[in-house]
């Protein structure tokens, strides 16, 4: 077994090096350029994802193997949760241009979402419970500062409520870690799976709620859902546009590749399908009242991070279950992305703000119904596919009412997605003449770098229809077994 | 050949979606020559058809998808297919030359129209099961935004019902089709291995739980009682060749399931389940012919024709899947008279909801009280209202009659207590003959005396619908040619 011997072959970690030493660069050449020279981090930042995508995607063409005595899994679910951290950070980068150009911590904004998507990276990877701690802990801290940046009263409660949450959420999490580690004798997910069928159920089950209490917290996900919508709504729109994309797809992958590794004798699929349906269902009828677009859309993380949980009740039961998952998250990573860019983009944060965007800006308008239509799960989107297939990945591994009430959920999230859709295409606004000033007022404002934002909305939107349309191109590359 | 047929349209949108500088004027027109060109290429197909020997499809293309999934690119026509692909270009045809006249953004409108067109020929063509999701769910989103955008009064509030309702629907369809393609060996979504494969023969639990998925989604879109009440708001709000494409085209998708998906795919479920399907189709028959009776409100009074007349449909094919003892040719003919009065209401309920449109346009209301005497003022429209009306009724010499007596022949030969349907008929032909008294007939009062008469392009889009229910009423082997050797090998398929 060559994943166990002690090799320090870094190379399998280039993109975390890379991404890592972007941090470390893009905070270094901020400190020493002046306020008008920060786009200097801003390009560090954006050419070390870029670069962390490429070593990501030639990471997924080798064998499946763990490295550093078992600590690491290097397969195609790691590969590609890599790819899609760093594709979707560098797109976050991008739109955050217009929020970030000339303020006083841009270059640390940077370096702070480089480090804690490296922290949702390290979550996808690891294959052991004492480093799932540390990429926990590296992806909260630095998301705790990014919140709090925008140094206004709704930053600064969200920033506190994140912190506290996330303490308490990491305690669990450690006190799970604990109990299993204990249990099994190892950290290990191969010492997991081998030690833990002889252990007391009971106790692994109270262990493995800790782990998962953490993970759903970074995944925003019932019952660590708390932070989200306030988060979303009280930080800068390039924190919440990170915060509600990134740190999902450490903390789902790592759930899925835990829950592969833990014995039957704990059902721990019921477990997830409930803690699914919880977060579907809270996510959109709490969403259904929300009137700022930011909170509506943190809702709906919410609820799509219960959609996300259906291919993992279903871990090692359907063949189907890893690629949909992986499938998905992209799908979301692209579309959640797309939707926060029209925000970005206009700068309007009330649904009723968005009334007859279709004649001022027609492309933003196409962008956000092709985002939110994507969200919703309309074909040809990215999501829709997503959704057929941990469907289809739900039932054929025995849970079909998960995937009965995953559809129910569905059609309900129409609902507020419409809400916002609506007015949007509305024939005309509601209050032209106020509308009109304030839209000039900020266009003059902002008008060399909203670009930023809406050529992110316009690529995003394309992405969410080229990932739906070429999904049979891109399958064969996500089928890979997790290496163990 | 059929990829063009489809994507022709949606080309066309893209063009006008894409460039704001086309004039209104030059719009308009693009979207009636687009229109023409993709009717005459069906045209064409219509008359290169040969029913392939194997009892396969014509026009077939495939392409890979997402192979792992075991979904492709997959279309093609048959006589299932065909005569619907032709309704889908007719009417979109006559609403383009209808809508001549639009003022309210016309480049957006045709845009849009155009987009609905590729899905519901697309729909008609898909010979997969996620390809069909994918142009169905997509004639919903093009519907909702031509209710929320061209229609009137609560139009939001109607658009939004009509979404919510029928996308749990496609929700309810698409569990179902997952449910198909975990029972089938090898797994596929591809319809015509499914439909030789009936995978859930031998399962008769599992059968009836995704056949019911399917009728759930399927119902919902027809619609059929107690699923039918997001249709009269839909219909009501919605601008009229709105209506027209909803009535002629989209609810046919529900129809056209149960012959295309759930009879070849489920038979042995669909026969165990199918006096289920009478007793709906025969409430929906009774129940719209009642209800529509007591309509003051001329579209909402369409709209529950509808519900009456795709009530037939579904006693049609229920009847069609009742075994033992009937012969097949009485089956047969049921299907062949379901099939025929898609054809039929599509091209009669179009031009009525047309018809209904002009009131709208001059006098601003569809209150039928509101309205007398209108042959006086407007007797072109008075006729082709009066025409549209026996035609609906089904008086022989329309297509409605060829139909509804195929569907009564056939359904009562094998099931003869569907014979509690027949009052429908004597309602729905009191309510319109009411309808022509109400508003063609006696003293002009009320608006009427504003209603100015049909103007030549409204003369020509409803003059052909009403034309074409004359031809088949008069030469119906035009249709049933076609029509019958699939209609054949349906009941054959749903009787293994």
């Amino acid at each position: 077994m060559d994943g166990m011997s002690m090799d320090m072959d870094f190379s399998v970690l280039a993109p975390e090096i890379v991404v890592l030493t972007g941090a470390v660069t893009a905070l270094l050449a901020g400190s020493f350029s002046p306020r008008n020279k920060q786009w200097i981090s801003r390009l560090i930042a954006a050419l070390a994802v870029t670069v962390g995508a490429g070593f990501a995607v030639a990471g997924t063409l080798g064998k499946p193997e763990t490295v550093f005595a078992g600590t690491f899994a290097v397969d195609t679910a790691t590969g590609v949760a890599r790819a899609i951290i760093c594709v979707a950070t560098l797109l976050v980068i991008a739109l955050g241009g217009k929020e970030l150009t000339g303020t006083s911590r841009e270059s640390e904004t940077y370096s702070l979402i480089l480090l804690s998507a490296l922290g949702a990276m390290v979550m996808s990877g690891t294959s052991d419970l004492l480093v799932l701690a540390v990429g926990y802990l590296l992806a909260s801290i630095p998301l705790y500062a990014l919140i709090g940046m925008g140094r206004s009263p709704h930053a600064a409660e969200a920033a506190l409520k994140t912190y506290l949450l996330g303490a308490f959420f990491g305690i669990a999490l450690m006190l799970g870690v604990a109990v299993l580690y204990a249990l099994a004798g190892g950290s290990t997910y191969d010492a997991l799976n081998t030690e833990l069928t002889g252990a007391p159920a009971a106790a692994t089950a109270v262990g493995l709620v800790g782990v998962l209490a953490g993970l759903a917290f970074k995944a925003g996900a019932v019952p660590g859902h708390f932070w989200i919508p306030d988060a979303a709504q009280g930080a800068g729109i390039t924190a919440a546009t990170f915060l509600t994309t990134v740190p999902k797809v450490g903390a789902i992958i790592a759930a899925y590749r835990l829950l592969s590794s833990i014995p039957d004798t704990v059902d721990w699929p019921l477990l997830i399908g409930l803690l699914s349906v919880a977060s579907m269902t809270l996510g959109n009828f709490a969403a259904y009242f929300q009137t700022d677009v930011r909170r509506l859309l943190g809702w709906s993380t919410v609820s799509q991070a219960g959609y996300l949980l259906v291919p993992v009740a279903v871990a090692g039961h359907s063949t189907l279950a890893l690629p949909s998952l992986l499938f998905y998250l992209a799908a979301y990573a692209v579309s959640n992305v797309g939707a926060f860019a029209v925000i970005a983009a206009t700068g309007r944060y009330e649904v009723e703000d968005y009334r007859g965007l279709i004649r001022t800006a027609p492309w933003l308008a196409g962008a956000l119904l092709i985002s939110l239509l994507s969200l919703v799960g309309t074909p040809p989107t990215a999501v829709f596919v997503g959704k057929l297939t941990t469907f289809t990945a739900g039932w054929d591994g025995g849970l079909p009412w998960l995937v009965v009430l995953a559809a129910l959920n569905t059609v309900v999230s129409l609902f507020y997605y419409l809400r916002w859709i609506a007015p949007a295409f509305a024939r005309s606004p509601a209050t032209p003449k106020t509308r009109a000033a304030s839209d000039q007022a900020s266009s003059a404002r902002a008008s060399s770098t909203r670009g930023g934002a809406a050529s992110t909305a316009a690529i995003a939107g394309m992405a969410v229809l080229a990932l739906g349309l070429s999904a049979g191109l891109l399958w064969p590359w996500l089928q890979g077994p997790l290496a163990r | 050949m059929l990829s063009l047929v489809i994507f022709l349209p949606l080309a066309a949108a893209l063009v006008l979606a894409v460039f704001p500088g086309i004039k209104d004027r030059a719009a308009r027109w693009v979207w009636v020559v687009v229109a023409a060109a993709d009717t005459a290429l069906v045209a064409g197909m219509w008359a290169a058809y040969e029913q392939p020997p194997d009892g396969g499809l014509a026009f077939e293309e495939q392409v890979t998808w997402i192979p792992s999934v075991g979904s492709s690119y997959h279309i093609g026509a048959d006589g299932l297919s065909l005569p619907l692909l032709a309704l889908t270009v007719v009417v979109f045809l006559a609403c383009s030359i209808y809508a001549l006249r639009e003022q309210n953004r016309p480049r957006a409108q045709a845009a849009l129209f155009l987009f609905l067109q590729t899905s519901c020929l697309g729909v008609f063509a898909a010979q997969d099961l996620i390809l069909f999701f994918l142009f169905f769910d997509l004639s919903i989103v093009g519907m909702y935004f031509v209710i929320a955008g061209w229609g009137h009064g609560n139009a939001a509030r109607s658009a939004l019902k009509f979404f919510l309702y029928t996308f749990l629907g496609s929700l309810a369809l698409l569990l179902g089709f997952i449910g198909l393609y975990l029972y089938s060996e090898p797994r596929t979504f591809d319809m015509v291995e499914l439909a030789r494969l009936a995978p859930l023969n031998e399962s008769p639990v599992a059968g009836a739980v995704i056949l019911g998925a399917v009728l759930l989604g399927l119902a919902i879109k027809t619609p059929t009682f107690p699923f039918h009440t997001w249709l009269p708001p839909a219909h009501t709000d919605a601008p009229a060749i709105g209506s027209a494409v909803l009535a002629g085209i989209l609810l046919k998708m529900g129809t056209y399931g149960f012959v295309r998906i759930a009879m070849p795919m489920l038979p042995a479920a669909w026969r165990d389940w199918a006096w289920v399907i009478i007793v709906v189709g025969v409430i929906s028959v009774l129940y719209g012919a009642l209800v529509a009776l007591a309509q003051t409100d001329l579209k909402r009074m369409i709209a529950y024709t509808s519900v009456n007349h795709m009530g037939y449909v579904v006693l049609a094919v229920g009847a069609a899947g009742v075994a033992g003892g009937s012969d097949a040719a009485a089956r047969e003919v049921a299907v062949t008279g379901a099939l025929t009065q898609m054809v039929s209401h599509g091209l009669i309920t179009a031009a009525l909801f047309l018809l209904a449109g002009v009131l709208k346009d001059r006098a601003g209301t569809y209150d039928m009280d509101s309205y007398g005497g209108l042959a006086r003022p407007a007797p072109r429209f008075a006729l082709l209202f009066a025409v549209g009306a026996f035609a609906s009724l089904g008086l022989p010499g329309f297509s409605g009659f060829i139909a509804e007596f195929q569907i009564f022949a056939g359904s009562i030969g094998t099931v003869p207590w569907v014979a509690v349907a027949l009052p429908g008929i004597l309602i729905t032909a009191a309510l319109f003959l009411l309808a022509v008294q109400r508003l063609l007939t006696g003293e002009v009062r009320g608006q009427s005396a504003q209603v100015s008469d049909l103007r030549t392009t409204e003369l020509l889009s409803i003059g052909t619908l009403l034309c074409l229910s004359i031809l088949i009423g008069v030469a119906p082997r035009v249709l049933l040619d076609l029509i019958e050797p699939a209609s054949a090998a349906v009941v054959v398929l749903v009787g293994r």
